[in-house]
């Protein structure tokens, strides 16, 4: 197995603060790979470079073979690389099912498809596949429900089955379990390590919660004042004095 | 059935049903009656209630869905009103043609305004489709090479001497009445039973026959994959990009099925009525398609039809209620009573149906954010939990 991601040399300034500097990283396909870090370590901001959502001001960021920097969000997806954010993005407006059947359609039809006869009610294998991933992820009883009126732990499960629904080759989750209750968290690992095996994503997690962490990733990058300080598999981290220092020095 | 769920297919049916039975239900009032005043069954006032109808359906797909809210779409509706009366004079008298170039020559336009203007969101959005329409007018009453094309402040309307190539030369001497393979727009018939008395207008079904199948496609779309896209856009346009969707061209489709609804509309009030003037692409014209939809109900179906109906109602009934009519009704009153009371209606009636429309605006705004549809449904759903409950 070759690397699916590869990022050369990211920097990222705002302002004054760099808050990416130097950043190298490289992912294995079809591996977990968790990135820790104090709060204000610039892990969101890597991840928004990868999907479009900034530019970097200098570095590469390879998917595949790939240049994802300099294509837009939508590109980026299409590709197959879909993202789980920190603050829940859902359609709140709409359904659970909806919520989950947009991104099947998108990973089905593309960017734009002028599908405006065709009746929704016809679309049952879209349907059928939405259901079967809230199924997988616990959210099979609250199809219909409105997405704003659920907790905020379920609405980060939403999107991790609206991320899951597309089968893409790299997942990008940002804290995915964080609000969770202990239950939802372990069914939430439950899920990401089956998908993991039996598809063969390749994920990209941010988590403070050390438990999921060294539950589920085979590799660990820590990030800290914008750089990669430590990366190693989880048994060498747990006791690395870098990464001790980082969290304690570093979390002001 | 038909592509339609159930509920859809009942609702739909429920429409065609109003539209069928409407020059009796809006006539309750027998002839004679004092409350006659308030009868709406005459053609003229049917035939705009579902010409009006068309536009706000064709208006809430894009702003009920996507949440663009254009301040333009009069353009479209002049648009389509001066390509109908152009297909009268030059091709035939047969209504056909003008319906159908009046909506392609709307979509053109709004193909062109909806590209520049989803360039921007929000209220830059609105600006730019306004900016659009007051040029579209300025150009269609004033710059010289556009008024060729739509008379300028005088307006366009048939003539005796038009080419109509594809008719035969009048005999009668008169400017021929639009008309559908004969049957003319203004042929009625009339029906009185005691009392009352109904007028079924050739013009008016075929109105009718247009919006029940706007109305038709309008429900397709909106529970279509692409509907539920345009859903998406208005919830969270960024999530949507995120997704795999680019909902520029979502939008933008939306934009021009709205448009071309716009000017169907158009073409079928010159269908009616065979003349267009400048005013038709008047803010003024927008803005009304605007309240329409709201005050029926953004996003839900029927809402913007009935919306469409209580706006012309109000513009054409209550407008015409005025002083001396309402010392009738309240003569039975004392003297300094009555005196009273129509001081303080007069100023809601009569030419001031504005205020009475702008305080029933306010009214839904704030207290019925879902129109007056929206706030049937809310009130239907809680009496049908608490009975729920109850049992
Ligand atoms: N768009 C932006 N403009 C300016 N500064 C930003 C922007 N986005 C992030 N930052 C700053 O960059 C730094 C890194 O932020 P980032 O969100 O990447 O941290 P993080 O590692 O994800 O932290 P957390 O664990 O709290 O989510 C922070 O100091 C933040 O304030
Ligand atoms: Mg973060």
């Amino acid at each position: 197995m070759g690397s699916a991601l590869e990022v050369r040399g990211v920097n990222k300034r705002f302002g004054g603060l760099q808050a990416l500097n130097d950043v190298n990283l490289t992912v294995e396909e079809g591996r977990i790979h968790a990135i820790i870090g104090p709060n204000g370590a610039g892990k969101s901001t890597l991840l928004n470079c990868f999907v479009g959502r900034l530019k970097p001001d200098s570095g590469t960021v390879m998917f595949h073979g790939q240049n994802l920097l300099g294509i837009l969000p939508y590109q980026v997806n299409q590709v197959g690389v879909s993202r789980v954010f920190q603050t829940p993005e859902i359609f709140a407006d709409l359904t659970v099912l909806e919520n989950v059947m947009i991104p099947a359609l998108a990973h089905r039809d593309g960017i734009f498809e002028m599908n405006a006869m065709k009746p929704l009610l016809k679309e049952t294998d879209i349907r059928k596949k939405a259901v079967d991933v809230l199924e997988d992820i616990g959210l099979h009883d609250k199809l219909d429900m409105t997405a704003s009126s659920m907790s905020r732990g379920d609405k980060r499960r939403l999107e991790m089955a609206m991320g899951l629904v597309q089968e893409p080759k790299l997942l990008l989750l940002d804290e995915p379990t964080a609000g969770m209750s202990r239950a939802d968290t372990n069914n939430t690992i439950e899920v990401l390590k089956h998908i993991s095996k039996s598809r063969a994503i390749t994920m990209i997690i941010i988590e403070h919660d050390m438990h999921v962490v060294f539950t589920l990733a085979d590799r660990i990058s820590v990030l800290a004042q914008g750089t990669v300080i430590v990366e190693d598999q989880p048994e060498n981290i747990k006791g690395n004095k870098k990464v001790q220092e980082a969290y304690l020095g570093g979390a002001h | 059935m038909f592509g339609l769920s159930r509920g859809d297919l009942l609702l739909w049916l429920f429409v065609l049903l109003l539209v069928l039975a409407a020059p009796i239900l809006l006539n309750p009032f027998p002839e004679s009656s004092a409350l006659a005043q308030f009868n709406g069954g005459y053609p003229d006032l049917m035939q705009r209630f579902l010409i009006f109808g068309i536009f706000a359906i064709g208006f809430n797909i894009l702003f009920g869905l996507t949440g663009y809210l254009s301040f333009g779409h009069a353009a479209f509706l002049g648009a389509g009103s001066y390509a109908a009366v152009w297909m009268l004079k030059l091709l035939t008298i047969n209504v056909i043609p003008a319906i159908i170039v009046s909506t392609l020559v709307a979509g053109i336009l709004s193909l062109i305004i909806g590209y520049i203007s989803l360039r921007r969101s929000g209220i830059y959005f609105s600006i730019l489709t306004l900016a659009f329409a007051q040029m579209s007018f300025a150009a269609a009453a004033s710059v010289g090479f556009v008024t060729q094309f739509t008379g300028g402040e005088t307006g366009l309307q048939t003539a005796l001497n038009d080419p109509r190539i594809l008719d035969t030369a009048s005999t009668t001497g008169n400017i021929p009445a639009p008309s559908l393979f004969g049957l003319e727009m203004r042929d009625s018939f009339q029906w009185s039973v005691g009392d009352w008395l109904w007028t079924f207008n050739a013009g008016y079904y075929v109105c009718g026959f247009v919006m029940m199948v706007a109305f038709y496609i309008a429900i397709r779309i909106t529970r279509s994959p692409f509907g539920m896209m345009l859903k998406a856009v208005k919830s969270n346009n960024e999530r949507l990009s995120y997704t795999g969707i680019n909902p520029k061209p979502y939008t933008l489709a939306a934009f021009v099925i709205s448009g071309m609804y716009a000017g169907l509309a158009g073409g079928l009030m010159v269908a009616m009525d065979p003349l267009a003037g400048v005013e038709r692409m008047q803010w003024t014209a927008s803005g009304e398609v605007v309240l329409m939809t709201i005050l029926g109900g953004v996003g839900t179906l029927i809402g913007p039809i009935f919306g469409a109906g209580l706006i012309k109602y109000f513009e054409n009934i209550f407008s015409k209620i005025n002083e001396s009519l309402l010392h009738q009704w309240f003569a039975f009153l004392p003297d300094g009573v009555e005196d009273f009371f129509v001081a303080v209606i007069y100023p809601f009636v009569g030419k001031g149906w504005h205020l009475t429309l702008g305080l029933s605006f306010m009214l839904v705004v704030i207290f019925l954010p879902g129109g007056m549809v929206g706030g049937l449904t809310s009130l239907y759903r809680r009496i049908f939990k608490k009975s729920k409950q109850a049992n």
